[in-house]
């Protein structure tokens, strides 16, 4: 099959310089015109080499129409910039793409949407911003406002929406772009879970439309769920591509990704609020050591530490359980009845969840921290994919596997209590028998 | 691409009722398996010149209105007068002018009544300031689109320019309501004035395209367009005609394209002689400027999502 994506040699180099000042003045472009000859003359660039990143080099692969591709890899990998060349807002330095259909890129929700605006009208705006002709536009307006479930506020200008309401309305529009190729980033971190959840069905609609997508995230159950393809990206180069469970587990074991330790040293850019703001996630033994590999058999220790800045809130710590898979294992809330209903005073906290040993199933697991206050129910912060662990079953006999060797299925592995003992030594000749002879 | 294999893929992937539609409509589905021989888009860096492509600026039209539309929307939404500034501004610029140059300081104006003779100028020219300041700063005003969605960045610049164009049809409405007033009576002349307000609005568009891309790298342009703006206006006949200068040093006054312009404009709406030497040349450095912009503005435009 033809590819649908095809790109080759794929590089761009960024000036470090002209993006630390951002712009150049005058004064100083005429200096480097001036000296440009010079430079020429002595055989080097009018920047040299060590002033210049390559935020992107050699990057190939081919995408075949309606594969669904996830792209993941830490910050500054080249994602970004990837989605960026693909959906041309800016030009390569070396390389090529051929696009073998009509792009739609979705870069971010709401572009373009003007707060002044009513919601009908930044429907309008926004998709022709997105490349929506006007009469699809109109033909889809009314799903996209029952999508979005803003029908009571069509009207009204988006700055009085709240920015629940605003998130969706951007997203609506944006779920229904329906290029031949979509380029999506990290959009899907908007709104409640609830919404969450349709979008990442309407995402799923999508693909099985045999639309194509490729799908920038850092939401790693998200990405499984979604690409069966996923492409790993690290300093700018294409480090595994491949069926998405093993490239996302290769992710998470190599270092790159998440890790069993996560701090946020600055707490004014730490998840959190002016209520209570995240400091650090940690995943520990029973001893309190920091490690990303348990054996099953071993309780697995989650640590969170944060700092409340205002007194008064009932917190509850709420920790997020998902396999490579993207599967919820379980989420765990704080029980303890020290702090049950009890307001937090200001403060540094350290809550911590073990989880059984013999309990989950091998494999990587990614949690999400978030700390949450309940009726009403106020997210104060979700941080999710905040750290990841190894459980390795090692086949020792004592585990739940028991002598089997091969694959076993399921999120959770427990090592339930077992009885068994013989209630007869003979052969009974009819099953209804014992029935009756076990009362 | 050809119509009927969309079609044949399409129904492989869609239901009747959107194959239907969508083919209809032009607009195809996944194509599944019927891929088009050559890319649709073919991304490569590019260093040299290149011309604006028309073909693409057409197909991104419905955006141009839109953002046009916009621009005008969201000028008055939360102004108490709303869409009178577009009338109040030259106005009082021309109140202010007819006291002090008409009255007290007397200046010719063609023996026409001043304030008509003001207002004309002071209407084309306020279009024309304001066409250069808002598309001037409007790239560096629209860094959200430029970074996160493509579509030919000169439709940016456009928008602005067109939305001044509303404004100026608006505030025509008094130059009507003057002319009547000082029993002015419109000529055979006025054939010309749709041709000059498509050059005053193409040299708008050439200024406005060069000093929006020029914006984004040096940001200098945003402080020295007020200033530009002003000092331009004082070397364009607004508010005093050609024949206020001495012989000797009008031929300097006409290497300014507005002033041909604005001459012309005046002429045509109010039934002067047309100076057709004057009004050639701004014509031919108009559209000298107009070419020269949109190539420089193709060639920084590649840069812009990097440096703004």
């Amino acid at each position: 099959m033809n590819a649908i994506v095809r790109v080759e040699d794929l590089s761009k180099q960024y000036s470090i310089g002209a993006r630390a000042t951002n712009y150049d003045t005058l004064r100083d472009s005429i200096v480097q015109t001036m000296r440009a000859p010079l430079n020429r003359l002595r055989g080097r660039n009018g920047r040299r080499d060590s002033e210049t990143i390559w935020a992107l080099k050699s990057v190939n692969f081919k995408i075949e129409p309606g594969e669904v591709v996830g792209i993941i890899g830490r910050n500054g990998a080249g994602k970004s910039t990837l989605l960026k060349l693909l959906s041309r807002i800016t030009e390569p330095t070396r390389g090529r793409i051929e696009l073998y259909g009509r792009v739609g890129s979705l870069l971010e929700v709401g572009t373009g949407f003007h707060p002044e605006l009513a919601g009908r009208e930044n429907i309008y705006l926004n998709g022709a911003i997105l490349g929506m002709r006007r009469t699809e536009i109109a033909r889809k307006f009314d799903e996209i406002v029952a999508f979005a479930e803003v029908e009571k506020f069509i009207d009204t200008p988006v700055k009085h929406f709240s920015s629940g309401m605003y998130m969706r309305l951007a997203f609506a529009v944006a779920a229904h772009l329906e290029p031949e190729i979509l380029l999506v980033d990290e959009v899907l971190a908007v709104g409640d879970g609830r919404f969450q959840r349709k979008c990442l069905d309407k995402m799923k609609d999508v693909g099985r439309q045999g639309r194509t997508v490729l799908f920038v995230s850092h939401n790693m159950p998200a990405i499984t769920r979604l690409c069966p393809r996923t492409i790993l990206l690290d300093e700018g180069g294409v480090v595994c591509d491949g069926k998405s469970s093993d490239v996302v587990s290769a992710y998470l074991r190599s270092g790159l990704g998440t890790t069993a330790i996560r701090t946020w040293p600055d707490l004014k850019k730490a998840p959190g609020n002016e209520i209570v703001r995240l400091c650090a996630v940690r995943v520990c033994t029973e001893d309190h050591v920091v490690a990303d590999a348990f054996d099953i058999r071993k309780p697995i220790g989650i640590e969170m530490e944060y700092e409340v800045l205002q007194p008064g809130h009932v917190l509850v710590p709420n920790y997020h359980f998902y396999n490579q898979d993207g599967v919820c294992a379980f989420v765990a809330s704080e029980t303890s009845a020290e702090w049950a209903g009890r307001a937090r005073p200001v403060g540094r906290y350290i809550s911590t969840a073990w989880v059984p040993g013999n309990f989950l199933s091998e494999g990587t697991l990614i949690v999400g921290a978030a700390i949450s206050t309940m009726n009403p129910v106020l997210v104060h912060f979700y941080e999710r994919d905040a750290v990841a662990f190894q459980v390795i079953d090692s086949m020792d006999g004592d585990s739940a596997r028991g002598e089997y060797a091969g694959a076993v299925p399921g999120v959770v592995r427990p090592k339930l209590q077992w009885g068994s003992r013989m209630i007869s030594s003979v052969r009974p000749p009819e099953t209804a028998e014992v029935g009756r002879g076990a009362q | 691409m050809d119509i009927s294999r969309i079609d044949s893929s399409a129904s492989l992937t869609s239901t009747p009722e959107t194959t239907a539609r969508e083919v209809l409509l032009g607009n195809p589905p996944s194509v599944s398996s019927n891929l088009p021989k050559e890319p649709l888009v073919l991304i490569e860096p590019n260093h040299a010149w290149s011309a604006i492509s028309f073909s693409e600026l057409w197909s991104f039209r419905e955006l141009l209105y839109f953002l046009t539309w916009r621009d005008i929307k969201v000028r008055y939404k939360q102004t108490e007068l709303g869409i009178a500034w577009a009338i109040l501004q030259p106005l009082l610029a021309m109140l202010v002018f007819t006291l002090f140059f008409g009255r007290l300081a007397g200046v010719p104006s063609d023996n026409l009544p001043y304030p008509v003779f003001a207002y004309a100028g002071l209407l084309a020219w306020t279009f024309f300031a304001n066409a250069i300041t808002t598309s001037g700063n409007s790239l560096i005003n629209s860094t959200h689109l430029i970074t996160k969605v493509y579509f030919p960045r000169v439709i940016i610049p456009s928008a602005a320019i067109a939305a001044g164009l509303v404004d100026f049809a608006i505030a025509f409405g008094i130059m009507l309501v003057l002319m009547a007033y000082y029993r002015v009576a419109l000529t055979w002349n006025i054939l010309m004035f749709p041709l000059i307000v498509m050059l005053i609005t193409l040299l708008a568009l050439g200024m406005g395209m060069w000093l929006s891309a020029l914006n984004v790298k040096y940001r200098d342009v945003r402080f020295a367009l007020p200033f530009l703006v002003q000092l331009w206006m004082f070397v364009s006949p607004v508010i005093y005609p050609t024949s206020f200068l001495p012989a000797k040093f009008r031929w300097l006054l006409s290497l300014n394209p507005m002033t041909g312009l604005i001459e012309g404009y005046r002429s045509s709406l109010l039934g002067l002689p047309f100076n057709w030497t004057s009004l050639a040349a701004s014509a031919g450095i108009t559209l000298i400027l107009l070419i020269y912009s949109s190539y420089a503005f193709r060639r920084m435009e590649r840069s812009f999502a990097d440096i703004i």
